[in-house]
C-alpha cells in the first residue's frame, strides 16, 4: 500500500513488515522484549510527517480516539 | 387541509378541557373560532418545527457479524489488509502513532486517504469537493489480555458536508474460539442547511456499501494470512500431507439501520 508521501512508501514497507512479524510472534504471545522496530519506525515517521506537513493534512491537535459527541444515546 | 383536520380534531375534544385549555392559552382573544384558530395555527406550527428537526438528525448504522476465524489471525489480517481487490477507493495508508502502554495495550493511529466519489446532483452543488480527497483517522487500542481490538474511524475534512464516525470492536468468541466477534456501529451527520437529509442518505448508502467491501477485503487479508500459515506448517511437517485450511467466511451478519 502506498504512503501518503511518494517517497515514503519503501520505508513504510520496510516498518510494516517488521511490525507485522513483532506483532504476531512477540506482543500477541505476551513477550515484552522490546520493540525491535524503533529505528524504521523514525526513519518512517521522519518521511511521512513531512509530507503530511506540506499537504497540509489537519492531524496537529486531534486527540486519541477523536471527538466523544457522536455516540447515539440507548 | 392540515388546517381543516387539526380544527375539526379539536373540536371533538372533551368540552370541558378544551374550553379550559384555550382560556389559559389565549386569554385576551376572542370568543370560540378566534381562539380556535390561534390554537390550530400553534400547533401547525409546532408540528412542522417537529417535522424539519427530525429530517435533519443524523443517521445511524449498526451490525454484528461472527468471522470464522481466531481472534489473532483476524487481528494480523487488520493491520495487513490494505492493498485489496475491494480497497480501490483507499488511495494510501499510513501508521502516525504507535505505543504500548504500561498495561500493554498497543495503541496505534492510522492516516488513510480515500477517494470522495459524490452522487450527481452533489457534483453539481459542491464543486469545489470534487478534486480533493477524504483524509480519515483511524485510531485503535488492542487489548492482549482480553483479547479485544477496539477501533474508531473518523473523516478529517468535508465535515460540513459530511462526517462519519465508526466504531468497531473486534473480539474473540468466548464460547467459540475459533471465531471473532464484529460489532460495528456508524453516526453520518450533515451541516448542510436544507440538504442534510439527502445528504445523510447518501452517506448511509455509501458507507453500507464500503463496509460490505471492508469485510471482504479482511476475509481475504485473512486468506492471505492462512495460506502463509498453512505453507509453513507444511514446510515444517514434510512427511505428512499438506493441512486444508477452511476458507474464512462472515456467518449470522445481522444489520440494524
Amino acid at each position: 500500500m502506498n504512503s501518503v508521501g511518494e517517497a515514503c512508501t519503501e520505508l513504510k514497507r520496510e516498518y510494516d513488515q517488521c511490525f507485522n512479524r513483532w506483532f504476531a510472534e512477540k506482543f500477541l504471545k505476551g513477550d515484552r522484549s522490546g520493540d525491535p522496530c524503533t529505528d524504521s519506525f523514525r526513519k518512517y515517521q521522519r518521511c511521512v510527517q513531512k509530507a503530511i506537513r506540506d499537504k497540509d493534512i489537519p492531524i496537529d491537535g486531534v486527540d486519541f480516539m477523536g471527538p466523544s459527541k457522536d455516540k447515539p444515546e440507548s | 387541509m392540515l388546517f381543516s383536520t387539526f380544527y375539526f380534531m379539536l373540536k371533538i375534544n372533551i368540552k370541558n378541557k378544551y374550553v379550559i385549555l384555550l382560556s389559559l392559552l389565549f386569554p385576551t382573544a376572542p370568543e370560540c373560532i378566534g381562539r380556535e384558530l390561534c390554537v390550530c395555527v400553534c400547533v401547525c406550527v409546532c408540528v412542522c418545527v417537529c417535522v424539519c428537526v427530525c429530517v435533519d438528525m443524523a443517521r445511524y448504522f449498526r451490525s454484528e457479524v461472527d468471522i470464522k476465524s481466531p481472534w489473532h489471525q483476524v487481528l494480523a489480517a487488520f493491520w495487513q489488509r490494505y492493498p485489496n481487490p475491494y480497497s480501490a477507493h483507499v488511495l494510501t495508508e499510513d501508521v502516525l502513532y504507535r505505543e504500548v502502554t504500561p498495561s500493554n495495550h498497543l495503541l496505534s493511529r492510522r492516516l488513510l486517504t480515500k477517494t470522495n466519489r459524490l452522487p450527481g446532483w452533489a457534483e453539481r452543488v459542491f464543486p469545489a469537493h470534487m478534486a480533493r480527497a477524504v483524509y480519515v483517522l483511524e485510531d485503535s487500542i488492542v487489548d492482549p489480555h482480553t483479547h479485544t481490538l477496539t477501533t474508531k474511524t473518523w473523516n478529517l475534512n468535508h465535515n460540513t458536508l459530511m462526517t462519519v464516525v465508526e466504531r468497531c470492536l473486534f473480539e474473540e468468541d468466548r464460547s467459540r474460539p475459533a471465531w471473532t466477534k464484529l460489532k460495528r456501529e456508524a453516526c453520518i451527520s450533515s451541516g448542510v442547511y436544507g440538504l442534510a437529509r439527502p445528504i445523510q442518505e447518501f452517506g448511509l448508502a455509501r458507507f453500507k456499501s464500503n463496509q460490505a467491501r471492508a469485510m471482504k477485503g479482511l476475509e481475504y487479508a485473512l486468506s492471505k494470512i492462512q495460506t502463509e500459515v498453512a505453507a509453513e506448517s507444511s514446510e515444517k511437517h514434510k512427511l505428512l500431507p499438506p493441512q486444508t485450511t477452511p476458507t474464512p467466511t462472515t456467518q449470522n451478519p445481522k444489520q440494524f439501520v
